[in-house]
């Protein structure tokens, strides 16, 4: 598949984005800037950028508690999602929503949802709604391998099949639900078998090669928006961090072999993707280095403007409950 | 005016409101065929693309009506209450939360119709009356109405609303007659019942009954008897219990004094609970006499009919209490 260069250079800043937005995210966390959860996304980001550099502004998705990479890679903004992880009101959700649950309808990011599975039948419904109007527009739910073991994932796959609904069902298999492994939960050996249930196709892709992961979710796209149905994608990645900010490294080396942990860090998706381009002759290794840097400015651009970003004022808090206001009981 | 049957009035207002706007659609397990009555006809004129029967994935197609209303649909679920708890999940991480969460990005125009046949031998897994429970979840509109009229009213009201809303439709009245306005008759052409606005029954001044839901005629039933002995009954119907008419409440019992609650749910933390609370927080000194609950018992429901009977309000119920409130 011969990809569109421009393409190749969108996906390869927004890998370095999410790479700075979120070791910047750990500086500032591990410094007390905020709190809370935050579940870095830090090993996992050729999957989403190469899943959304498939689609479209008008294209639709839903993701999960590891929320900052999913938005970035569909072209969020990076200074509203580091406000709202300071709790701003010039975060994406006026500060109501943090680290997990970014949002831009704008551009179709429909929110992050904390509870896992959940907003997969979400996704589902944004496709429904193509299929009754006749819309092209497809939507892409991501979930784990964690959720991949929840009715709601299970629900809507029969949903989407039935309908023939133009989603992609994007499995980011990092391999552990928090410490569990998923070969200890998940009776299939890869997610994506679980497709033939449905009746649909089941792809199962190297989730640190960016390329790769583009290719696969183009044909699906363009499956979604002939109409002839859902696609399972499952990207095969790896967490280099652990699960979550503020939970510290108690279970490390519990769960995960050292040896194992650095034998995912060998192949780093940025890695993977800027040896590719400079052996192509797609980008030189001063371009990937500029890019590289110019996230790092955007983001330390963005800390400023979160930092700068007042809290939102007590009256703030009964604001944003109904579209059709109602009096406060 | 025509007499209408309550499950007509249901049909009459999904179907207004699909005609109305091409948004609208409706899904749920075996509605082409209308199993339950509600849906008849509306397959032949709509077409399978607006009226989906769904498989028994509740989690599935409640959070699918969800997402298509975050994207312009304004999607009607039918369901039962007691089938509403496999999907609680959709209905409170992601109907209710959403528009907060997202700080105002995502509306919902998505109205969940759920039937409560309880009273008709249903037992215990047929037979909920849960909307306390979402009562005390911010973020969902509730509607409970008594009549063919308000019935249709209200859901029109609600397929229009932009928020998410749950319309519990009280099995116990499905046959019941009531005189529903010809469009023709209305100024604007329809029947359109806003929210948050009470609807008194009969007018009274020694004691206020507020009914809810299936629990009305018992009121007005129970009302009927009192006035054959000289004793005048005030019945009040909130019609919507989120948002709640608390200023119509309010005002009854400063006038009446006293206060009778009939609510079908189970009596703790029910509607009828948080009615009680506000009056006595709000309303305590136009008090004459303690506020009494009449709710359902805080039990499973029977079975059999020998049992069942006991359970919910019903007029000797109403009227004993409302006696009591005239011992003091």
């Amino acid at each position: 598949m011969e990809i569109d260069r421009d393409i190749l250079l969108l996906m390869l800043r927004r890998m370095w984005m999410i790479r700075n937005f979120e070791l910047k995210v750990m500086e500032v966390h591990s410094a007390g800037e905020f709190s809370g959860a935050a579940h870095p996304y830090i090993g996992e980001e050729a999957v989403a950028v190469g899943a959304c550099a498939a689609l479209e502004d008008t294209d639709y998705i839903t993701g999960n508690h590891r929320s900052h990479g999913h938005p970035i890679a569909k072209g969020g903004r990076v200074d509203k999602a580091m406000a709202e992880l300071y709790g701003r009101v010039d975060g994406y959700c006026k500060g109501k929503g943090g680290s997990m649950h970014l949002a831009d309808y704008s551009i179709g990011i429909l929110g992050e949802s904390g509870i896992l599975g959940s907003s997969v039948p979400v996704a589902v419904g944004a496709a429904l709604a193509a299929h009754i109007r006749g819309d092209k527009f497809v939507s892409m739910a991501f979930f784990g391998d964690g959720a991949s073991n929840q009715g709601a994932l299970h629900e809507s796959m029969n949903l989407a099949s039935i309908w023939k609904l133009p989603v992609i069902f994007l499995c980011e298999n990092n391999q552990y639900a928090v410490t569990t492994s998923y070969a200890d939960t998940v009776a299939v050996d890869h997610v994506s078998d679980r497709a033939s249930a449905y009746n649909m196709p089941g792809m199962l892709v190297d989730g640190q090669d960016a390329i790769a992961m583009y290719e696969a979710t183009a044909a699906a796209v363009a499956r979604a928006r002939a109409g002839e149905g859902p696609t399972l994608i499952e990207g095969l990645t790896y967490r280099f961090e652990e699960h979550s900010l503020g939970l510290g490294r108690v279970a490390r080396g519990a769960y995960r072999a050292e040896a194992e942990i650095a034998e995912w860090r060998k192949r780093d998706p940025l890695d993977i993707l800027e040896k590719t381009l400079t052996s192509q002759g797609i980008a030189t290794r001063e371009e990937c280095d500029a890019i590289n840097a110019e996230t790092v400015a955007e983001v330390e651009k963005a800390t400023e403007f979160a930092r700068n970003s007042p809290f939102p004022e007590p009256e703030d808090l009964f604001e944003d409950m109904w579209a059709n206001p109602i009096p406060l009981p | 005016m025509a007499q209408t049957v309550f499950l007509e009035a249901i049909n009459q207002a999904i179907q207004e409101e699909m005609r109305r706007d091409e948004s609208v659609y409706i899904l749920g397990e075996d509605i082409r065929r209308a199993i339950y009555g509600a849906t008849a006809d509306l397959l032949s004129e709509f077409g399978e693309k607006r009226v989906l029967d769904t498989p028994l994935s509740e989690e599935g197609f409640f959070g699918a009506a969800i997402g298509s209303s975050l994207v312009g649909m304004r999607p009607v679920v039918e369901t039962l209450t007691s089938f509403m708890w496999v999907a609680m999940d959709q209905l409170v991480s992601q109907a209710a939360k959403m528009r907060y969460m997202f700080g105002g990005q995502a509306t919902l125009p998505v109205v969940f119709r759920a039937s409560m046949f309880y009273g008709a031998g249903s037992a215990a897994h047929h037979s909920d009356r849960s909307y306390p429970m979402f009562m005390n979840m911010p973020g969902i509109k509730i509607i409970v109405p008594s009549n063919p009229a308000d019935m249709k009213g209200l859901l029109k009201t609600a397929i229009r609303d932009d928020d998410p809303t749950i319309v519990f439709e009280d099995g116990t009245l499905f046959g019941m007659r009531g005189e529903v306005p010809d469009n023709s008759e209305l100024p604007g052409e329809e029947l359109l019942v806003p929210f948050g606005e009470a609807r008194t029954f009969r007018e009274g001044t020694d004691c206020t009954i507020v009914a809810i839901g299936g629990a009305v005629n018992h009121s007005i039933a129970a009302a009927d008897q009192l006035a054959a002995e000289g004793i005048s009954v005030e019945v009040v119907d909130p019609r919507t219990l989120v948002p709640l008419d608390k200023k119509s409440i309010l005002e009854s019992v400063e006038k009446t004094g006293r206060l009778v609650i009939a609510d079908p749910a189970h009596k703790v933390c029910s509607a009828a609970s948080e009615i009680a609370s506000i009056v006595s927080e709000e309303g305590f000194w136009s008090l004459q006499a303690p506020i009494q609950k009449v709710a359902s018992e805080q039990v499973h429901i029977p079975y059999t009919p020998s049992l069942e009977k006991h359970v919910y309000p019903d007029a000797p119920k109403i009227i004993a209490a409302v006696k009591r409130t005239l011992e003091s």
